[in-house]
């Protein structure tokens, strides 16, 4: 038994360091080698300041940006604890959290909203929405920001990633490169 | 449903299909040095000499062979060894490097908790790790245990092999050099692969404090204090969490732990960014079960018995995702003015509460399915806000024992559990003393396996009717009511107790009463279960040959996967049908009438 335990205690310090140490300390190595961009987290830099990462969503309400999903990471997209609100389908706080938001989006309107754009996502950081989400927000920012809905439908299509390979996932627009491509775009 | 999510979903299982065999036979050249004389891997020439060190310098003579019960014994000591290191790390977290958020040490319950959690492959997580784990926790007490949990239950899987493959012998093998093949020839290389291949995707790696974005529009926030007050403030920053998180899941998937890096699991960008990285994710997950299939087969000198095992599991797969991808994407009819149809090229529609838009209702379901027939846990989207139907396909998952593909080894020998289960109750319907791949199944074999079967059902229900009863400790917890607040506490055991740890996440578990009762849940559904199953393998390893005679029931034709699903479906019904009847299917039928709570 003495030995077992002596074996036991051995092979554990020694393969923690082996597994715990050694193995994350080469991943790192290499990649920051072969992928440094990816392995730091894609941040965007605008004039030396550090605005957000390319994966992470970040909140939009005002009216002249494209709107991201509504979030329950922290007080809204907070990359310092993501999380997903976790109500069932059955819930009163879910179909009432999903009604104001429904409100907001149609300003008035009766057009139906797509489902994401009211959802919160898994994360509580998604950095999409589906491009019928943002089609569907085009004439009102349009209105606001004193564009062409045509200007702005192009400006969508060019910021859609598209399946990759044509096959895997779902085709989405980073709200957080649009809203920044809009921003260049007025500003202009 | 589209088209395009089922080429998503027939591709992901033909690639695993094919992947079996290769998998498959790399494994048993691994693990079969015993019983075939010494195979050769072209991993040799740099891993042998790094096997042979490590035997030295702890001490083991990987000559010596074990009965089952030294088997165990080391398996427990090694196992304690381990989650005693896991918690002194979480308390003293504090004072080590590696920690640039400065956070404290973990509460006691808590760190017990996560410690068993970790040390069982269940990666159950009571805990937000980006606001609780520093980067040395993360590596150094968690995913060294994704490493040790999966190559313990790899070990125990040779070890049953071996059991039934062996003749008149009292030996299953050594405890040691089974748990160090695995480790150094299986899930180390992979790991290394796949980790900067998810890398590639924006999967992060680095050790950099935690990053402070200027929000490009700044934040209106509203809440609410304890008083009842609402303050309203403006948020110009986004803290992002930093991490070593690429190395880190890779192992989570391949090990099929599932101990998310963040609290968002496989959902948050950083752990799962694309939907290639989500796809490898998903493979990650079936490949070494699969493959266990065919080693099962070569070992035992039967590879068709191994390919009827892997038809069985391909089944009871399918009719999962079928169910769960089909209830996923149907409108949740509680929700008018908005537009929850699937079209190819504007949006997935479906149940979108808790799911990520990269990977729409196909991903989602698949991955749901995937994770709680292995032992997994890991989560793309939030099972708590599944529709009633869809949330039914992964808690069923678990409640049938996790032996869909399963978890890395737990899988394969939960399986033959209930093959043994299958080779009795076709014994008894020709009335013959039942025999598997040649050898008598009796009294001993049989209650053992019976054991093994009823812990499990005994634990879930047991834990989760004495939480129903409790309204303050149990019930205090709950985010959703009515029956999907039942649903909410039975995935809670069902998934401890099968060592899954995905959860109806909804439920606050970092509570003592949680904490505790999980621990223990947790604790009994991995070792109470190994122990009897090594059993039988120990008892089968010891008896004769006997020739397959007119009367004997053949274990590799499409009849022997078709009765063996039988029995897993009919155990699974039998035991956990009411509880269920009062969960998920009840809120189906109140979904339906428009009854919300």
């Amino acid at each position: 038994m003495k030995k077992i335990l002596l074996t036991a205690t051995r092979y554990t310090l020694i393969t923690a360091i082996l597994l715990g140490i050694g193995y994350p300390l080469l991943i790192t190595g290499l990649a920051h080698v072969l992928f440094p961009k990816q392995a730091a987290g894609e941040l965007i830099t605008r004039n030396g300041k550090v605005i957000g990462s390319q994966l992470i969503g970040q909140a939009f309400t005002r009216g002249n940006y494209f709107h991201s999903r509504p979030s329950a990471a922290g007080t809204g997209y907070d990359a310092g604890a993501s999380s997903s609100s976790n109500l069932g389908p059955t819930s009163k706080d879910l179909i009432s959290r999903t009604e104001a938001s429904i409100t907001a989006e149609q300003h008035g309107s009766t057009v139906p909203v797509p489902i994401d754009l009211v959802t919160a996502s898994g994360s509580g950081l998604d950095p999409d929405i589906s491009p019928a989400a943002a089609y569907y927000q085009i004439p009102s920012i349009a209105r606001q920001r004193h564009l062409s809905e045509a200007t702005l439908t192009q400006l969508v299509d060019q910021h859609t990633t598209q399946r990759q390979f044509g096959l895997l996932g779902e085709p989405r627009v980073n709200v957080l490169d649009l809203n920044l491509a809009l921003d260049a775009l007025t500003t202009r | 449903m589209s088209l395009n999510g089922w080429l998503q979903i027939a591709l992901f299982i033909a690639l695993i299909l094919m992947l079996a065999k290769p998998m498959g036979s790399y494994m048993t050249r691994v693990f079969d040095l015993r019983d075939t004389g010494h195979r050769h891997t072209w991993l040799d020439p740099l891993l042998r000499p790094c096997e042979r060190l490590l035997y030295r310098l702890t001490g083991v003579d990987p000559d010596e062979e074990m009965r089952w019960t030294q088997y165990v014994i080391a398996m427990l000591v090694f196992t304690a060894a381990t989650l005693v290191l896991t918690y002194i790390i979480q308390r003293v977290q504090q004072w080590l490097p590696l920690n640039p958020q400065h956070l404290a040490a973990v509460a006691p319950d808590l760190a017990f908790n996560t410690a068993v959690s970790f040390s069982t492959n269940t990666n159950w997580q009571s805990y937000t790790p980006e606001t609780t784990m520093s980067y040395l926790t993360q590596m150094l007490g968690l995913a060294t245990h994704n490493f040790w949990s999966a190559a313990v239950g790899l070990a125990f899987a040779i070890a049953f092999i071996r059991g039934i493959a062996r003749r008149e012998m009292k030996t299953l093998g050594n405890f040691w050099v089974d748990l160090t093949r695995g480790t150094l020839w299986i899930l180390l290389p992979i790991s290394i692969v796949f980790a900067l291949a998810l890398t590639s995707q924006g999967v992060i790696q680095n050790f950099h404090p935690y990053t402070t974005a200027t929000l490009v529009q700044p934040q209106t926030v509203t809440t609410t204090g304890a008083d009842g007050k609402t303050t309203t403030s403006t948020v110009t920053t986004q803290t992002i969490a930093q991490g070593p998180v690429a190395s880190q899941e890779a192992i989570k998937m391949l090990g099929t732990n599932g101990g998310g890096f963040f609290n968002a699991n496989s959902a948050h960008p950083f752990e799962n960014p694309t939907p290639l990285s989500n796809f490898l994710q998903m493979l990650s997950i079936f490949l070494i079960p699969a493959g266990l299939t065919v080693t099962l087969g070569q070992m035992v000198g039967s590879p068709r018995h191994g390919w009827a095992v892997l038809a069985a599991m391909t089944i009871l797969w399918f009719v999962g995702v079928f169910t769960c991808y089909w209830a996923e994407a149907q409108p949740n009819p509680l929700l008018h003015n908005v537009d929850q149809h699937n079209s190819y090229s504007l949006q997935s529609g479906g149940n979108m509460e808790g799911k990520e838009v990269r990977f729409g209702i196909a991903d989602s379901a698949l991955f749901a399915t995937v994770t709680t027939d292995a032992s997994c846990g890991a989560v793309n989207a939030m099972h708590d806000s599944f529709t009633p139907l869809g949330g039914l396909v992964p808690l069923i998952n678990i409640m049938l024992g996790e032996v869909i593909f399963g978890g890395v080894g737990a899988g394969l020998y939960g399986m033959l559990i209930f093959v043994i289960l299958a080779v009795f109750i076709a014994g008894l319907m020709v009335g013959r003393t039942p025999e598997y791949l040649g050898k008598k199944i009796e009294a001993y074999d049989v209650q053992m396996a019976m054991l093994y079967l009823l812990i499990f059902p005994l634990i879930i229900l047991g834990f989760a009717a004495v939480a129903v009863l409790m309204p303050h400790l149990g019930l205090g917890s709950l985010a959703n009511h009515g029956p999907h607040g039942l649903s909410e506490i039975l995935y809670a055991y069902a998934s401890a107790t099968g060592n899954n740890g995905s959860a109806f996440a909804g439920l606050n578990a970092n509570t003592h009463w949680y904490n505790y009762s999980l621990g223990v849940a947790m604790f009994i559904g991995r070792f109470m279960m190994m122990i009897p199953m090594l059993a039988i393998a120990g008892n089968l390893a010891g008896k004769k040959i006997v020739p397959d005679t007119a009367g004997t029931f053949p274990v590799t034709t499409p009849l022997f996967a078709a009765l063996l699903t039988s029995v897993i479906v009919i155990v699974g019904a039998l035991t956990f049908f009411p509880a269920l009847a009062l969960g998920p299917i009840l809120e189906h039928l109140l979904l339906h009438v428009g009854h919300t709570f």
